[in-house]
């Protein structure tokens, strides 16, 4: 009994304060007026949401594919660096100090350079999204990669196995829990790389539809890419959850004896 | 033979010194002495992880310079692979010796029936206690039939209970199939109840104090330690360690 109430209350308490607070919020547009541009009612926004329900299929197609694109040629690429950094202490001392130093150039004032570069197209949120989303995934798994216990290489090398077997078959699958956190966090970079991206020069995407929409005032668009946006995010996380699940199912919480 | 290495600030430390030790195959020898005296850079070096600086080292008659895969290592953790089930952890040793795992998983379902753990094949290490682990561990050492067995202070990290427990079950294991066993250990009563010979070493740089040959009749039992030649073999082990810490005491 005990169980089910706490397993209830898990669920049930946090669906019923965003129920509270959508209705709270509602209600003070309504009763205190405020104009629709300003601040629109949730009613407003699920409303003209709907209106628009093809369009946005359209856009959030388009910042999703942008921002998967990033994510993977930012695996792609710092997967490899990742590895270089740790087998090689010469690699180390060239890469590693230019990977932080790209990492500290805020990316947002880079954009716009990159997309006169570039150009205009998809291609340019793309290499936004993944110089945003890459710089995690390259620390982390280069810290898991370092992490390898000692007495494991021990091991290989005593039994003569190849630094290549040794990387397939302990190194790599060791760092794993490191490299997917920092999949999670690069996956919710690349969606803000994608919209920054569409922020600076687009003519599709979500970022491009909250741009447009304020300049003619309709701010109920823009919530409602807003709001699309933080759904994407949260559902790429929970997909790279996802995997991480089915990939190393012996990361998962020890069964309740 | 000797070892010194280098630090990173560029000094010069000599780990061991001196020491010239013979060993008998199927012999089981413990190496016992105070932190620092380098008995694990001792098994290191026999190992051929990392070469002597001066002498040499025989196995058989083959000169050590490199690793060789006659030889099983178990350290004092037991450094599983937490992926892989007790089975594959077992056979993840002729994997990377690069034999056909298949041809091995009837020796190592033998190997795991041996020391207790028919029925745990399937599970996961962390489903393990740490002395459950540590019986894989040496079942993946003793998979692929190594001569040499290099032991680093394997049961270090166990309870007292389990560690006398595991200390038998390997010398019933050493009894069924002798091989060379070098054992390095912080536990005095450990090192006589397991051993044909101990190694007393001395710390900074290590040397050998002395061989002291246990003779006790086997196989052994925890009785064995309430023995008056046991207690005289664990006095002498005892003393030769403080001597050496008074010494050094007096040096400075």
């Amino acid at each position: 009994m005990a169980g089910s109430l706490r397993s209830l209350s898990k669920h049930v308490v946090p669906a019923a304060t965003l129920a509270v607070a959508i209705v709270v919020w509602e209600l003070a547009c309504r009763v205190l007026h405020i104009p629709k541009f300003i601040m629109p009612a949730p009613s407003q926004i699920a409303a003209e949401t709907w209106e628009w329900r093809y369009r946005f299929i359209g856009h959030s197609w388009v910042t999703l594919y942008e921002t998967l694109g990033g994510f993977a040629l930012s695996i792609v690429v710092g997967v490899p660096l990742a590895t270089l950094i740790v087998y090689s202490p010469w690699m180390r001392r060239a890469l590693y100090p230019l990977i932080v130093l790209l990492q500290a150039v805020p990316k947002i004032a880079v954009a716009p350079v990159l997309l006169l570069v570039i150009g205009y197209g998809e291609t340019s949120k793309v290499i936004v999204a993944f110089l945003v989303a890459f710089f995690p995934i390259v620390v982390d798994t280069a810290t898991g990669l370092a992490a390898t216990p000692p007495e494991l290489l021990e091991l290989s090398r005593s039994y003569r196995a190849s630094a290549f077997k040794t990387f397939v078959k302990v190194r790599f699958p060791m760092a794993l829990p490191f490299f997917f956190s920092g999949l999670k966090v690069a996956i919710t970079l690349a969606v803000i790389g994608a919209v920054v991206g569409e922020f600076i020069g687009s003519d599709k995407g979500l970022g491009y539809v909250i741009l447009s929409s304020t300049s003619y005032w309709k701010t109920e668009l823009a919530f409602a890419s807003m709001i699309l946006l933080s759904l994407i995010a949260v559902l790429l996380f929970g997909a790279v959850c996802l995997v991480e699940r089915f990939v190393c199912p012996w990361l998962a919480p020890a069964a309740e004896e | 033979m000797e070892k010194t290495y280098r630090t990173r600030r560029g000094d010069l430390v000599r780990a061991v010194e001196d020491v010239t030790l013979d060993i008998a195959e199927n012999e089981f020898v413990t190496l016992v002495g105070p932190s620092g005296c380098g008995k694990s850079t001792l098994l290191k070096l026999v190992a051929g992880l990392t070469p002597v600086t001066g002498g040499t080292i025989h196995v058989r008659d083959t000169v050590v310079r490199d690793p060789f895969p006659d030889v099983g290592i178990v350290f004092q953790h037991p450094v599983l692979l937490p992926w892989r089930s007790v089975l594959d952890n077992v056979l993840f040793s002729a994997d990377m010796l690069g034999l056909d795992p298949k041809g091995y998983r009837a020796r190592a379902l033998e190997l795991l029936a041996l020391s207790g753990l028919a029925g745990f094949e399937t599970r996961l290490p962390r489903e393990l206690s740490g002395g459950m682990q540590q019986r894989v561990a040496i079942c993946r050492a003793l998979l692929p039939d190594p001569s040499l067995l290099l032991m680093d202070e394997p049961f270090g990290a166990l309870d007292a209970m389990t560690r006398e427990e595991l200390g038998l079950e390997l010398l019933r294991i050493w009894e069924a199939r002798r091989k060379t066993i070098l054992f390095v250990t912080h536990s005095i009563p450990e090192a006589i109840l397991l051993a044909d010979k101990v190694v007393v070493m001395t710390p900074r740089p290590g040397r050998l104090a002395r061989v002291i040959t246990i003779d006790l009749p086997r196989p052994r039992t925890v009785e064995l330690e309430f023995d008056a030649k046991f207690k005289a073999y664990s006095d002498e082990v005892r003393g030769l360690i403080f001597a050496s810490r008074r010494t050094r005491g007096d040096g400075r």
